[in-house]
């Protein structure tokens, strides 16, 4: 298959992109030695099917002023956006075997607006992501332009207050072109999400804040197709949220559920097992 | 039974002292009238439009007016966004609650991708009775620390107006402390003129130089007329933008000889003017006989604001007999 689509994917192009996702990252996180492996692999299915399928977006033309928006709220799981980017043709494919390789490389750790084209918004702290796309759906309100923005926020993130004060306005300004997507992966830092903070009832709260909620198997394309579908024709105001319950590490056995892979080192015989395991799924 | 209605002066924030000149809400009607040619100018607030003069705007222009509620994080980062797609917000709150509440939002989202928000905080330094709570005696100490931010500290409803021109025609993140209310008028006497990144020589002086930014100029000003009838001829350097520093009219005023220089501010010694302009003269080698007046390190007590003014040594009187004893 072409590795830079320039026409959406569907069915099992969309597959075939997640697990080239997976071995991308795995190839930049050998590259610095160690990562958020974790974190990157619970969202790839959900970064997959939107920028191989949902968003309106032009690899020639980054900042097309109608694009719809991404904002990676969960910073750390860069290299799935960085995959996603490089496979739609907004950077190189070159660019992976230098991650964190060296000061002055463009793909680091966290996404940053300063060095990578098609990076909407740089993030790294956690719990600013929602707040900003409120301001760009604002914007787009104001402009009369119809594009959507998309938050990508980790479950734990929504320990952070600021999601809380964005969550508030979003219903109030009836922000119909924010979709805010959580990883609900039930890991952080420290341990079980529900042991560190619990957020449940995740779909309660953000229905009693106004929004729309739908909840469903982040790993199930296209179930996330029909959760992420622009609905840019809707009247009922509200902003969109898509709880995605995702496994932690998910495609390879040894990470998933495993806390420890949050971010962690590899070894070459580890990366090994990865990419059989990965390759295996084709056959 | 209804309770006596409080009357104390702590409740009252505006710092014109009784007869002098006022203009109502520079800010706000400044804004309104740079916002008909700016389309893109849009305001917001964190529920303190009324005490931020952001009212002024949100009557005329509803429309570009974000009512944000009390969640400062949320009023910068949609600020962020708003600014990342080309708008240009300002967006106002008390400068405690800018400095403290919302100080990774203003450092990562506004100034590390160098958006175009203007910050315009009400209450800076010792400007209200009300407490520590609404005591911003650090904040140009947070912010200083913040690459890519502009600090402008004006000292009138003059100077007001012509800064908010001024950062609106600047590209890149501003934090503006805000005098509001009736605010005085001071600087239409000197013929002053605001310019971004200038300090200005508002008056020269052979025996003393006040280095001052803010309200505290007006204080000095004052302060030179009382010690020119004691035969004390005072200067007044105002330092209206707190970074970038002008750092050649400083070191071109503290290098000339046989003068006291008194810095001034209306900010904890720690970390505000006092502490950059002496960084800036021992970088560069220029030694004066340099004094600093300024706010204790301390949670500093409430009540009324020109007891609070003379008990920390900023009220004019301070000055005056400060300098008096170190001349």
């Amino acid at each position: 298959m072409a590795l830079n689509p320039c026409q959406p994917l569907s069915g099992d192009g969309l597959t075939e992109m997640a697990r080239v996702n997976r071995l991308d990252a795995a190839r930049m996180f050998m590259s610095a030695g160690n990562g958020h492996f974790g974190s990157c692999y619970s969202c790839t299915e959900i970064i997959t099917a939107l920028y191989f399928s949902i968003m309106r977006i032009d690899a020639a033309n980054p900042d097309w002023p109608d694009r719809d928006r991404f904002i990676m709220g969960k910073g750390h799981a860069a290299p799935t956006l960085y995959s996603a980017l490089i496979r739609r043709g907004f950077m190189p494919e070159e660019w992976m075997d230098q991650y964190e390789k060296a000061v002055g490389v463009r793909l680091m750790t966290h996404p940053s607006r300063r060095y990578q084209p098609g990076v909407d918004v740089s993030q790294g702290s956690l719990g600013h992501g929602l707040s900003i796309g409120v301001g760009m759906a604002l914007a787009g309100k104001l402009d009369w332009r119809n594009y959507n923005v998309y938050v990508l926020m980790g479950d734990g993130e929504t320990n952070e207050g600021s999601v809380w004060e964005a969550a508030a306005s979003a219903s109030k300004f009836g922000l119909r072109n924010l979709v805010g997507i959580i990883d609900s992966n039930g890991l952080c830092v420290d341990g079980n999400l529900a042991d560190v903070m619990p957020m449940e009832p995740m779909a309660a709260k953000w229905q009693a804040f106004g929004w729309d909620v739908s909840r469903l198997d982040g790993h199930d394309l296209p179930a996330l197709l029909s959760a992420l579908a622009p609905d840019r024709e809707s009247t009922t105001g509200k902003p969109r949220m898509i709880i995605a319950d995702t496994i932690k590490g998910k495609g390879v056995s040894f990470m998933e559920n495993v806390r420890s892979w949050h971010a962690d080192s590899i070894s070459a015989e580890q990366y090994s097992r990865l990419v059989a395991e990965l390759e295996e799924r084709v056959a | 039974m209804s309770r006596p209605r409080m009357k104390t002066s702590a409740m009252i924030a505006s710092i014109a002292a009784e007869g002098q000149r006022t203009v109502s809400a520079p800010f706000g009607h400044t804004l309104v009238r740079l916002a008909a040619d700016r389309p893109e100018i849009v305001g917001m607030t964190a529920d303190l439009g009324k005490y931020t003069d952001l009212h002024v705007f949100s009557a005329v222009y509803p429309d570009r007016f974000y009512q944000m509620g009390m969640a400062e994080q949320l009023l910068f980062g949609a600020a962020a966004g708003m600014a990342r797609e080309g708008f240009m917000p300002f967006a106002t709150t008390y400068a405690v609650f800018a400095s403290r509440r919302a100080y990774d939002f203003i450092y990562m989202a506004i100034a590390e991708d160098q958006l175009n928000v203007k910050i315009v905080c009400a209450l800076p330094g010792l400007t209200t009775g009300y407490g520590p709570s609404h005591q911003a005696t650090e904040d140009l100490a947070i912010f200083r620390g913040v690459p890519n931010l502009t600090i402008v500290d004006p000292c009138d409803a003059l100077e007001i107006e012509q800064a908010t021109e001024a950062i609106t025609e600047h590209a890149g993140p501003v934090y503006m402390r805000l005098l509001r209310g009736n605010v005085p008028l001071v600087l239409d006497e000197y013929s002053y003129k605001f310019e971004l990144g200038k300090a200005k020589l508002i008056r020269d002086g052979s025996d003393v130089v006040f280095i001052s930014s803010g309200l505290m100029t007006m204080r000095t000003l004052e302060a030179a007329e009382f010690l020119k009838a004691d035969h004390i001829d005072a200067g007044v350097l105002h330092v209206s933008t707190i970074k970038p520093l002008d750092e050649v009219a400083l070191l071109a005023e503290i290098r000339k000889p046989g003068r006291l220089i008194v810095i001034v501010e209306n900010h904890n010694l720690i970390g505000g003017l006092g502490e950059a302009v002496m960084a800036s003269s021992m970088r560069n080698g220029v030694m004066g006989r340099i004094r600093h007046i300024g706010l204790p390190d301390a949670f500093l007590d409430a009540g009324a604001l020109p007891t609070l003014h003379d008990r920390y040594g900023i009220s004019t009187n301070c000055l005056v007999s400060q300098v008096k004893a170190w001349l």
